[in-house]
């Protein structure tokens, strides 16, 4: 009767969407206010029938209720409630009913608090997002619908997969629809925005936010993937430039740029058909890395679906929003005009160099993504790209983006002088050059790479201190005036400055992580230790372990330093009767600046256990950089100017420089 | 930036360009789309099997040669007892060879108490099993990951292979049409 009811409630949701994709559009364009003011009730209806129907699908898997084919297949009585309620978005059908949650969201979240909009951008802003949430929900309905029962009903579920019991794997992917679905709201505005064939520095204004929590979110949600794998899949790795990894990082790249792009359309009011077709580019690529996980397009460890109908059917989709999105951006985007001009050494050269860059990179883990099913079409060979290609091309364009990173938020606006710049960059270049060279020594100069991506990090974490400090006048000025100023920063450029330096540890962890890492791989018995960076593994014992669903065995391993033990471990190996899985628990010591990592392997025939054990240095440091970049994105979305929101078309010239 | 900077025709090209790549792009989705991620081409197809010469996974039984294929149509079946697909499809397996098909088997990487065990716990299909135990077989047939079925002729050459877990469809569709083809007894 539930399962009905959110069934019903999908139905319809896919029917306001298509009134909600039409009505507000056609008032638009009439100047018809009641039709216009329908969008935001639309979406909030919208909204809430997805929600309903979601709740519908949570319950039958909560209650166990194996009527439902989608729970049989992805649930079982046995498992823990807080598996059972993730379980809902942890398979193909209930992963898409999160994603329409997630759009119908944000859709709502504009008819509530979009209140500046002016009435017809937002109903076309609504519109095109009724647009979108009409083609998902129809995929749902005819393609993935979770509310199928099955006659007769099963006594039990078949849905225990051990590896999808994870926290980790079970909160990453609401944080990555969050973000793939938020840049939604972008291409929404950027659709309306060319259909009314006008970009503003207010229209940049309403963008902003809405990409900023997308961003947020994404990045969120990478780290969490990251972290995911680096725990769970136990081959002590953290990056694998798997397809469905870069499916993730490209909308991340190009959302970055958009970020970055929207700020000169704002300030200056140029860069306009670059900023429309990114922020286009991005949702696309959202919707790409959907296509390339659900469609089976691509094979990956990740991909849960694998359906040449549902492929279809989405690729229609992609075809419709992108072609339809770009074919627009084609016959529009050339009518609109720029006011702002400025000189090749200016802050917008700065961010321009940053755009091409970012949009580069998005577009080489493009190629190396999809170069096997290039290949594969025309003919060739089944084959895979790995780390080897993504080395050779990815870091070379890192490395003047970061540079010219430390540089940019020094630059005025308009023309600068990068002489000066330089010169009140020398502090930084002296610091960055110091740890470079203490690499060198450590090192003893057989490493390129590692003074290399240290001095690189040191040079954006000092630039973006220098940029601070310049801020406040730390130095320069008495300390009242610094005081005053201090308190007078807006939060947008504290979010600019903490963000810049958490890729800077960002930067350096990965950098020591990838060259620093050591591994050993060694059959132990009780009693016996390895030796790895100088810690001293001690194998003590194994003991069995009965687990509610699975039956384990546990090791104990302590880790010594000069005779001093300082942490106990346990490893541990689950066995599921049910699937005749085995899965491996990792157990991590971390200190913030290197984690042990040991895995247990299968027994030998003589009574001894095979042993992985990692020691990786800075790994954590690769997370805590993309924390911190989210604090700046939090601390940044909160920016008065974005809270106030009010549609001021020029700021006030004090605050215009301040905030530049 | 480009769209800014320039003017007139080239301009109007440049906002179009996107589009264009795009049209591309979906062209080779769409042919992607109907291509089977199992259909990997074997480099061995119509070559004769390799030369090899496997110990048995148990004292009592038979091992298998290079020697023992050919004559006759057969399947040769990789396996392993730590493959999850290879569990599922040893079902199909075993009614095939209940059909009277002759099927060989290569435990590819698994250790004999573990194979035994293996077939101890859901039946002994084939006729002759050879252990390869460090993979080089496997390597020369071209395995891509197990399970792995090959089809040879009568000439000992490999006339198919098909890659991922047979199942009864698979072998209604593929594996038997093939092995009537080549004159099944």
């Amino acid at each position: 009767m539930i399962a009905e009811l959110g069934h019903f409630a999908l139905i319809l949701a896919l029917l306001v969407a298509i009134v909600q994709s039409i009505v507000p559009m056609l008032g638009a364009a009439r100047g018809s206010r009641p039709m216009m003011d329908l969008a935001p009730m639309a979406a909030l209806v919208q909204f809430g029938a997805v929600a309903i129907a979601f709740a519908a699908l949570t319950h039958g898997y909560v209650t166990s209720d194996f009527s439902l084919k989608n729970v049989v297949e992805n649930s079982h009585s046995l498992k823990p409630l807080l598996y059972k309620i993730t379980g809902v978005w942890g398979n193909h059908e209930g992963s898409m009913l999160l994603w329409a949650l997630i759009l119908t969201l944000y859709g709502a979240a504009v008819g509530a608090f979009g209140r500046n909009l002016p009435p017809a951008l937002k109903a076309r802003v609504l519109s095109v997002h009724g647009m979108i949430g009409t083609g998902f929900l129809a995929f749902i309905l005819f393609t993935s619908n979770p509310f199928l029962r099955v006659l007769p009903v099963p006594p039990d579920g078949q849905g225990l997969n051990p590896i999808l019991q994870d926290p980790g794997l079970a909160f990453h992917p609401p944080f990555l629809y969050l973000g793939y679905v938020g840049f939604s709201m972008a291409f929404s505005f950027a659709v309306a925005a060319l259909i009314e064939g006008r970009v503003d520095p207010a229209w940049a204004r309403w963008v902003r936010p809405w990409t900023l929590v997308a961003w947020c979110a994404l990045t969120l949600g990478i780290c969490l993937g990251s972290w995911w794998a680096y725990y769970e899949l136990g081959w002590g790795g953290w990056w694998a430039w798997d397809p469905v990894e870069n499916a993730s990082f490209m909308p991340w790249l190009s959302g970055t740029a958009l970020l970055h792009s929207a700020i000169v359309v704002e300030k200056r009011d140029t860069l306009k058909g670059w900023t429309i077709f990114l922020a286009l580019l991005t949702f696309s690529l959202s919707l790409l890395g959907t296509f390339l996980v659900r469609s089976g397009v691509l094979s990956s460890v990740h991909a849960f679906a694998v359906d040449p109908a549902r492929g279809a059917f989405i690729l229609a989709l992609l075809v419709i929003a992108i072609g339809g999105s770009l074919l627009l951006f084609a016959l529009r985007a050339p009518a609109l005009r720029a006011t702002g001009s400025f000189a090749p050494i200016s802050r917008e050269s700065a961010l321009v160099l940053n755009n091409l860059l970012l949009a580069t990179a998005a577009l080489t883990v493009f190629l190396g993504t999809l170069y096997p099913l290039f290949l594969d079409v025309i003919g060739g060979d089944k084959v895979s790209i790995g780390s080897p290609y993504y080395n050779a091309t990815f870091v070379p364009l890192m490395v003047p983006m970061v540079l010219v990173m430390a540089a940019g938020p020094l630059m005025t606006w308009k023309r600068a002088d990068l002489a000066g710049v330089l010169q009140r960059l020398r502090l930084a270049f002296v610091g960055a050059l110091a740890v470079a060279l203490i690499m060198v020594i450590v090192t003893k100069g057989h490493e390129a790479l590692a003074p290399l991506g240290i001095g690189l990090a040191g040079w954006l974490l000092f630039g973006t201190l220098r940029e601070v400090a310049e801020r406040i006048r730390l130095f320069q000025a008495p300390w009242e005036v610094v005081r005053n100023r201090l308190a007078h920063v807006p939060r947008a450029s504290w979010g600019m400055s903490i963000a810049h330096a958490g890729l800077a540890v960002t930067i350096a962890g990965i950098t020591i992580a990838s060259g620093w890492q050591q591994e050993s791989i060694q059959t132990l018995k009780p009693g016996e230790s390895i030796t790895l960076a100088g810690d001293i593994y001690r194998f003590e014992k194994v003991e069995p372990l009965p687990g509610p669903n699975y039956s384990a065995e546990e090791a104990t391993v302590t880790v010594s330093r000069d005779g001093r033990t300082f942490a106990t471990m346990h490893p541990s190996r689950l066995t599921y009767p049910l699937q005749r899985m085995t899965t491996t628990d990792v157990a991590i010591h971390t200190d913030g600046l290197s984690d042990k990592y040991v895995v247990l392997g299968d027994p030998q025939p003589d009574g001894g256990w095979i042993f992985r054990i990692y020691y990786n240095p800075l790994v954590p440091w690769v997370w805590f950089g993309a924390i911190i970049m989210v604090v700046g994105g939090v601390l940044s979305l909160s920016d008065r100017r974005l809270r106030i929101g009010a549609p001021v078309r020029r700021l006030k010239r004090t605050e215009a420089e301040l905030a530049a | 930036m480009p769209p800014e900077s320039n003017s007139g025709l080239g301009r109007r090209l440049l906002f179009v360009l996107p589009i264009v790549a795009f049209i591309a792009l979906a062209g080779v989705f769409a042919l992607g789309l109907g291509h089977d991620p199992t259909a990997l081409k074997s480099a061995m197809i119509d070559k004769p099997a390799p030369d090899f010469a496997l110990a048995p996974v148990a004292a009592d039984r038979p091992g298998l040669a290079r020697a023992d294929l050919g004559g006759k149509p057969m399947l040769v079946n990789f396996f392993a007892s730590w493959c999850a697909p290879c569990r599922a499809e040893h079902a199909t397996l075993a009614g095939l060879a209940a059909s009277g098909v002759p099927l060989y088997g290569i435990a590819y990487k698994d250790k004999p108490e573990a194979a035994q065990r293996f077939l101890g716990d859901l039946g002994d299909p084939y006729q002759r099993i050879g252990l390869d135990l460090d993979g080089r077989t496997a390597i020369d047939f071209g395995v891509y990951g197990v399970p792995e079925t090959y089809i040879l002729d009568r000439d000992g050459r490999i006339r198919y292979r098909y890659a991922g877990a047979l199942t009864d469809q698979v072998l209604k569709t593929e594996i038997l049409p093939r092995l009537d083809a080549l004159g099944r007894p």
